[in-house]
C-alpha cells in the first residue's frame, strides 16, 4: 500500500521536475523550509578524574535551516563533532548525550517520536561507508528489508530495482555482498538505499573521503540531482572542495560553534566577501588560493577562551572580542558570529 | 642518499590481478616528490612496501638505500606517515608516551609544532585529527630518519591545519636534507608543494 | 514553533547526594569485595577447636544462638559454613590464578609465531572437548586428592576460554598500525609485547580471574561432594553438603539449606564484582 503510494508520489515528483526544469530560476521562490534547527546544543556527560562528572559541550548554539531543493554544507574538521548534528536530527544520539534547543520539520516540532516516525522515510541518512551495511547479507535483500508476504516482496523488489537502475546498478549488483562492491559502486548503493523511501530531506555524512576523483564527482552529482528533485540536502563534510562544488550555503564549524553561514558565491577571488576571519583563512589556505599559513589551533571543547572562540587567533581583536562571544547575526543574507563584521555593517 | 624501489610487483593473495607491476621509483635526499594516483590504484600499498611495512615475501622486487637492503631490525630510516593518525597510536597510551616512543623529541620542536604542553597528558581519543597528525609527523622526524613517505597525510584535515603541517614538515626535511615522497590524490596540493611530480599510472605497468 | 522540542531525556544529577552510575558501580564492587575478604579473614581466625562436638546440643534448628543450627554432633553450622566458605574462596583464588597464568602464557606465545599458534589452538580444543568435572576428577585423583589435587585440577581445566579471548585480542593488536610502527621505530618483539600488548589485554586478564572464580568454587564443591576432592576431615562446603545428605530425610533441613544458600550467594557476589568491573573497564560504555 505504502509502496504504491510512494510510487505515485514519485511519478508526480518527476512530472513536477519536468515542469520545473523549464523554470529553474524560480526555484528559490517555490522552495519551502524543511528543517529548521535553532539554538541546538549537544553536551556529553563524561567522567573526568575518577568519579567527577563533567558536561562537555560539543555543539553550541547551532542555528541552521534547510529548504527543499537546497544543499547546505556543514564544514568542520574531522572529529569536531559535526556528525552529532545528523544523529540529533535522526534521534540516534547516544544515551549520555544531552540535547537542548528547538528543531522543526516542515513547521512541526521535531521531537523524539516524530523523529522516529520520519527516520528513513521523510528524512534519510547516507552513511559514511559500506561498513554500515550488514556484511553477511546480499545488497538487494537488505535494501528491501522486511516484507509481509510474497506480493509485498515483489512490489518492494520492483521498486528497489527501479531506484538501483536509476543509479546505474544492474541486476548483478543485487546479489553481491557489501565487501564485493567497489568504492564507487558502494556509494551508489548507499545513495539509492537512502532514496528508496523518497525522502524530503537527505543527510549525507562525509560522503567523499577515500574516493577517487571520478567517484567524488559522481557522488557530488548525485547530491546535486537530489536537490534538483526538490529534496533538501544537509551535507556534512570536512572537504571544502566538495562543499564548494555542490552546496548553496556553507556553514563553517569552529570549536563547536557555527561561525559563519556563507553563500557559496562568496568563496570567490580573494575571499573578500567572506566576513569571518576564520572562513577567509580557510579559503585562502587552499593550495589553489595561495596556501597561506595561519597559526594556532581550534581550542578544545571545555577549554574555550572567554569571549569569541576565535579571539586567540584573530588579528583584529577588539575589547568586546575578548569578553563577549558574539551571537550569530544576519548580515546581507548570510549569518556571521563576529563583532567586527557586525560593526562594519552597522556603521 | 637514494631510496630505490626496483621492479616492484604486488598482488593480493591468490588474486590474478596485479596491483603493482614492474614498478620502478626512486627518491633522493633533499628531493620532495609528489606521487599522484586514484584511490585503489595501489599508492598506499607502494608506500607500505617502500617503508618496510610489507613483509618481504608478500611482494616481489628490491628496496634499497644507496644500493644496500635496509636492515630488518633497528630504526628504519624510511618512515611512513598515515592518513589516519588515530590508528597509529595505542589507545591506552598517553600522548607523551606516543611521542617519545620514537626518539627524544626536543622541546623547541614540540613548541614549533604548536603542540601544547597540556596535550602531552591526554589520551589519543581526546585530540582532534589535526592535533594527532602533528604528533605523528614529529615522532617520525627522528634524526635517524632519512626518507619520509606521507600517504594522504593531510587528507582528513582542514585547509588551515593542512598548511601548518606541510609548512613545518617541508621546513624540517629541507633543513636536514631528507627526501620526501608525498602521496596524494589532490593535484592542487602536489602542484603547490612538490619539486617533481610522478603519476602512478605512468610508472605502474598493469 | 518556538517551544523546546527535545527536553533532555534524562536529567543529569549534579547534586552530590545523588550517586552517579560510576560511583554506584564502584560502591558495589567495594562492598562485595570487602564482604568476600571479610569471610576469608574470619574463617582464618576460627579456631577449629570451637567446632567441637557437643552432644548436649545435637540437631538444634536455627536459633539466635546457632544461626544455622547444629548438626548431629552438636557442632555450630554457622562456624562450619564460614570456615568452609573461606576455604572455598581460597581454593577458588589459587585455581583461577593458575588458570589465568596458563592462559596469559599460552595467549602470548600464540602471538609469537604460526606454529605455536596452531599448537595452542589445538590444546584449547583438546581441553575444552573433555567435560570439566571429569577432567578435574581425573587430575585430582592422579595427584592423590586433597587440596593440592583440587586446586591443580580446577586450575588446569579452566584456562581455555580466557586463552581464546586473549589469543583473539593479541591477533587484532598485532595487525594494528601502531604495532607495525613500533617495529619500524626499531623496537623488539619483547618490548612490543610488554609495552603495547600487555596493557591492552590487562583488562581481559583481570576480568578473567574474577569470572573464573565462581566456576572454580562450584567445581571444587561438586568434586568434593562427589567424594573425589578434599578429604572428609576438611571443613569444606562440599563435605558439609555430602554429609548432610544422610540427615535430610530425617527433617534436618538446615544442614544442607544454609551452607548451600551461602555458597550460592558467594558465587553470585563474584559474578556481581565481575560484571560491575567490566562496566568500568570496558571503554565502550565508560561514560554512561
Amino acid at each position: 500500500m505504502i509502496e504504491s503510494e510512494n510510487m505515485k508520489n514519485k511519478n508526480m515528483k518527476s512530472e513536477n521536475l519536468e515542469s520545473r526544469n523549464i523554470t529553474v530560476t524560480e526555484k528559490s521562490e517555490e522552495s519551502k523550509e524543511l528543517l529548521s534547527v535553532s539554538n541546538i546544543s549537544i553536551s556529553f556527560l563524561q567522567y573526568t578524574k575518577g568519579l567527577r562528572k563533567n558536561l562537555l559541550k560539543v555543539i553550541s548554539d547551532l542555528t541552521l535551516s534547510v529548504s527543499s531543493g537546497e544543499i547546505v554544507a556543514i564544514l568542520g574538521s574531522s572529529g569536531s563533532g559535526k556528525s552529532l548534528l545528523a544523529h540529533a536530527i535522526l534521534g540516534i544520539l547516544p544515551n549520555n548525550a544531552d540535547l537542548t534547543g528547538e528543531m522543526t520539520f516542515e513547521g512541526k516540532e521535531l521531537d523524539q517520536k516524530f523523529k522516529e516516525k520520519l527516520r528513513g522515510k521523510e528524512i534519510a541518512l547516507i552513511p559514511q561507508s559500506v561498513n554500515f551495511l550488514d556484511p553477511l547479507m546480499k545488497v538487494a535483500d537488505q535494501v528491501i528489508g522486511e516484507t509481509v508476504d510474497e506480493e509485498d516482496k515483489k512490489a518492494k523488489k520492483a521498486h528497489q530495482r527501479e531506484v538501483f537502475e536509476k543509479y546505474g546498478l544492474d541486476e548483478k549488483v543485487d546479489d553481491l555482498y557489501p565487501f564485493q562492491l567497489s568504492g564507487g559502486m558502494a556509494r551508489r548503493v548507499l545513495v539509492s538505499t537512502a532514496l528508496l523511501q523518497n525522502p524530503k530531506l537527505v543527510i549525507a555524512d562525509e560522503p567523499t573521503p577515500g574516493l577517487d576523483d571520478v567517484a567524488i564527482q559522481e557522488t557530488l552529482n548525485n547530491i546535486k540531482q537530489m536537490a534538483a528533485e526538490d529534496r533538501g540536502v544537509l551535507l556534512i563534510t570536512h572537504d571544502i572542495n566538495a562543499a564548494l562544488k555542490v552546496a548553496d550555503k556553507i556553514a563553517i564549524f569552529y570549536s563547536g560553534y557555527v561561525i559563519e553561514i556563507a553563500n557559496v558565491e562568496d568563496f570567490t577571488d580573494d575571499g573578500e566577501n567572506l566576513i569571518h576571519p576564520y572562513t577567509r583563512a580557510l579559503y585562502k589556505a587552499l593550495p589553489q588560493n595561495g596556501f597561506n599559513l595561519y597559526k594556532g589551533h581550534q581550542p578544545f571543547h571545555g577549554e574555550l577562551p572567554e569571549g569569541c572562540v576565535y579571539s586567540d587567533r584573530c588579528d583584529q581583536n577588539t575589547d568586546s572580542c575578548m569578553k563577549i562571544n558574539p551571537d550569530l547575526r544576519e548580515i546581507e543574507g548570510k549569518k556571521v558570529r563576529c563583532h567586527r563584521g557586525h560593526r562594519k555593517y552597522s556603521r | 642518499m637514494e631510496l630505490k624501489g626496483k621492479n616492484i610487483n604486488f598482488k593480493y593473495g591468490f588474486s590474478k590481478k596485479w596491483i603493482l607491476k614492474d614498478l620502478n621509483i626512486s627518491l633522493k635526499s633533499g628531493e620532495i616528490k609528489g606521487l599522484i594516483g586514484d584511490s585503489g590504484s595501489g599508492k598506499s600499498t607502494l608506500s607500505k612496501i617502500l617503508s618496510g611495512y610489507m613483509e618481504e615475501k608478500k611482494f616481489k622486487g628490491d628496496i634499497t638505500i644507496d644500493g644496500l637492503k635496509p636492515l630488518k631490525s633497528g630504526f628504519n630510516p624510511v618512515q611512513l606517515i598515515f592518513q589516519h593518525p588515530e590508528q597509529t597510536m595505542n589507545p591506552k597510551w598517553k600522548m607523551k608516551d606516543i611521542l617519545y616512543e620514537s626518539w627524544d623529541v626536543t622541546e623547541d620542536l614540540i613548541e614549533e609544532f604548536g603542540i601544547q604542553k597540556s596535550w602531552l597528558n591526554r589520551w589519543p581519543n581526546e585530540l582532534s585529527g589535526g592535533e594527532l597528525q602533528r604528533f605523528a609527523v614529529l615522532r617520525a622526524l627522528s634524526p635517524n630518519t632519512q626518507f619520509l613517505i606521507a600517504d594522504e597525510m593531510t587528507t582528513m584535515l582542514d585547509a588551515v591545519t593542512q598548511v601548518q603541517i606541510w609548512d613545518l614538515t617541508i621546513k624540517i626535511t629541507k633543513q636536514r636534507n631528507m627526501g620526501m615522497l608525498i602521496v596524494s590524490h589532490d593535484k592542487d596540493l602536489i602542484d603547490t608543494i612538490c619539486d617533481d611530480i610522478v603519476y602512478l599510472n605512468d610508472i605502474n605497468n598493469v | 514553533m518556538n517551544k523546546p522540542v527535545d527536553t533532555p531525556k534524562k536529567k543529569f544529577h549534579t547534586s552530590p547526594l545523588k550517586l552517579n552510575l560510576r560511583t554506584k558501580t564502584i560502591l558495589i564492587i567495594v562492598l562485595t569485595a570487602s564482604m568476600l575478604v571479610a569471610i576469608v579473614i574470619n574463617s582464618l581466625f576460627i579456631d577449629v577447636s570451637t567446632i567441637t562436638t557437643n552432644f548436649s546440643s545435637i540437631n538444634l534448628p536455627p536459633s539466635f544462638e546457632h544461626l544455622f543450627g547444629t548438626d548431629w554432633m552438636g557442632r555450630d553450622m554457622f562456624t562450619r559454613t564460614l570456615k568452609g566458605l573461606g576455604l572455598s574462596i581460597m581454593i577458588g583464588a589459587l585455581a583461577s590464578i593458575i588458570s589465568t597464568v596458563v592462559a596469559v602464557i599460552l595467549g602470548l606465545s600464540s602471538g609469537m609465531n604460526k606454529y605455536l599458534d596452531s599448537f595452542v589452538s589445538w590444546l584449547v580444543d583438546l581441553f575444552s572437548s573433555i567435560p570439566h568435572l571429569l577432567l578435574i576428577i581425573l587430575i585430582s585423583i592422579s595427584l592423590g586428592g586433597g587440596v593440592i589435587g583440587v586446586i591443580v585440577g580446577v586450575g588446569v581445566s579452566h584456562w581455555t576460554t580466557l586463552t581464546r579471548v586473549i589469543r583473539a585480542e593479541i591477533k587484532q593488536i598485532n595487525t594494528s598500525e601502531y604495532v607495525h610502527l613500533s617495529k619500524n621505530f626499531g623496537k623488539s618483539k619483547w618490548w612490543i609485547a610488554k609495552k603495547h600488548i600487555l596493557p591492552l589485554i590487562l583488562t581481559q586478564v583481570v576480568l578473567g580471574v574474577i569470572l573464573v572464580f565462581p566456576h572454580a568454587i562450584m567445581h571444587e564443591a561438586s568434586v568434593t561432594f562427589l567424594g573425589f576432592g578434599l578429604s572428609p576431615h576438611e571443613p569444606a562446603i562440599g563435605i558439609i553438603l555430602s554429609e548432610s545428605m544422610k540427615y535430610l530425610a530425617t527433617g534436618v533441613w538446615w544442614l544442607a539449606f544454609f551452607p548451600g544458600v551461602s555458597l550460592l550467594i558467594i558465587v553470585l557476589l563474584f559474578d556481581l564484582v565481575g560484571d560491575n568491573l567490566q562496566k568500568i573497564l570496558d571503554p565502550t560504555n565508560a561514560h554512561e
